[in-house]
């Protein structure tokens, strides 16, 4: 088992094989449907957008508010496939990471490769579960969207799987049907 | 006749929302648990194993299962012999508001669905049906919206044979593949119209979601549940859709009489974290 730390370096990255665990501490920032229209549109129009993603990893989250005293309210992963008409365009910003739950097409593959960027996914639907890994939760840009903002959050080993690797290998491609009586897959 | 204040209405609404969003429906945690010890796949039973606790968290720390902490869905069955004192419809609304509110859930309701803009709470999809009796019961069932989104209708011809809506159905928890947050929950609606398909495929998810053993009676309806548990069972999407023998943990059916020129069949997927709470005023 694996444990890395923001930055994260190409090197890090790199070294990640598909379907490995990941333990990740650091900072991360959320954005979803939203935030990656606006800033799609902001890199195609050439304007200045509200965080350097150069580097950064993004988790596809819209957490629920926080009750007093905790820093965050459930805050899982939202589903990645979603994101994928942007992603390429933010990978060419420079980001190194995503963190989601489901797939991502040919195109975020293509692109991931590219740029020996890496694709994770988190327990999907364990909003309360991934909240006890998050210490600060704090809106940075987009705050008008309310849950849709970009939220800036302090992680403490974070448990992932690498979902696509920087070599382009897809978590979700060998997957066959269960035949006959066979009960184990590996 | 029997008076029920809309404030009293509202209310419960509010509890009704935090209830089904902080503590996972009992038979959903049993179904979990069995498939955590009967799932053979190491990672497929850790990642159970995480789906487990996470309920677990969620009720102690009263904290949402998950994050999308859905689009209120309400059902309202209002006994003939009931009179509702005050607007039924706001009092719905205004509970679904303080209870989003008072819970800590998600605001996740966008008044125009093309403007978009800022999301709010409210306000829920609301059906109501009208039953024999004094009573009122009322059910809401928050319904995340990254299964939502993998709903499926079919119209099909009413000659088809029972296999190719079986294939369809199976097609559809496919399609969904690892996306919606397996282990699913598949409920179908066959029959009535198009839109009531729909309808009945929803209303399928708020029934318990049972285990088959020998002793439990074989209706046409239980054996098509059974069978397409089973083959959906061997797609092998499993937990988070990394594979394993765990990618359903129920299939509910409704039907409907319908017209003697169609079939329609209906599937709408919930994801792991299928939550609903009633009351009976």
């Amino acid at each position: 088992m694996k444990s890395l730390t923001t930055p994260l370096s190409k090197r890090d990255i790199e070294e990640l094989a598909v379907g490995e665990q990941v333990y990740l501490t650091g900072t991360i920032y959320t954005a979803r449907d939203q935030a990656h229209k606006k800033l799609a549109e902001a890199i195609e129009k050439n304007r200045k957008i509200p965080i350097d993603l150069n580097g950064k990893v993004i988790y596809y989250c819209g957490p629920t508010p926080a009750r007093p005293g905790k820093a965050t309210g459930a805050a899982g992963p939202t589903t990645s496939g979603r994101m994928d008409k942007f992603t390429p365009a933010l990978l060419k910003k420079g980001v190194f990471a995503m963190i989601g739950k489901g797939k991502r097409s040919g195109e975020v593959i293509k692109a991931i490769k590219k740029h020996s960027a890496v694709y994770f996914l988190s327990y999907a639907g364990c909003g309360a579960l991934l909240s006890t890994y998050i210490e600060k939760s704090e809106p940075v840009a987009f705050t008008e969207l309310g849950p849709e903002a970009i939220y800036k959050m302090e992680v403490r080993n974070l448990p992932l799987f690498v979902g696509i690797d920087s070599r382009g290998n897809d978590i979700f491609e060998k997957r066959a049907p269960i035949k006959g009586r066979k009960r184990r897959v590996s | 006749m029997k008076t029920i204040p809309a404030a009293k209405i509202k209310e419960i609404v509010s509890e009704l929302c935090i209830r089904a969003n902080t503590i996972l429906r009992e038979d959903i945690l049993s179904g979990l648990k069995t498939a955590y010890f009967k799932e053979t796949d190491k990672r497929a039973r850790d990642i159970l194993k995480a789906v487990i606790d996470n309920a677990s968290i969620a009720k102690k720390e009263k904290i949402p299962i998950c994050q999308d902490t859905g689009l209120p869905v309400v059902f309202i069955e209002i006994g003939q012999d009931v009179r509702i004192k005050g607007n039924l419809k706001q009092a719905i609304n205004k509970g679904v508001e303080e209870g989003y509110r008072k819970g800590y859930l998600r605001s996740s309701v966008i008044g125009d669905p093309l403007a978009r803009g800022r999301s709010g709470y409210s306000p829920a999809v609301i059906h109501t049906e009208i039953v024999s009796g004094h009573k009122l019961k009322i059910t809401v069932l928050p319904k995340g919206f990254g299964c939502e989104n993998k709903t499926q209708l079919k119209m099909f011809n009413p000659t088809e044979k029972i296999e190719g809506i079986k294939e369809f159905i199976k097609n559809a928890v496919n399609y969904a593949g690892p996306d919606a947050c397996p282990a699913y929950i598949v409920g179908v609606g066959i029959g009535g119209t198009a839109d009531y398909a729909v309808f009945l495929a929803k209303k399928a998810l708020l029934k318990k979601v049972t285990r088959y053993s020998r002793k439990t009676q074989a209706t046409s309806t239980s054996k098509l549940e059974r069978d397409l548990l089973k083959s959906i069972n061997k797609l092998n999407i499993g937990p988070m859709g990394l594979g394993g023998k765990t990618t359903c943990l129920g299939v509910n059916i409704e039907t409907y009489p319908t017209h003697i020129a169609g079939l329609p069949v209906a599937v709408n997927i919930s994801c792991h974290a299928l939550r609903s709470a009633s009351a009976i005023l």
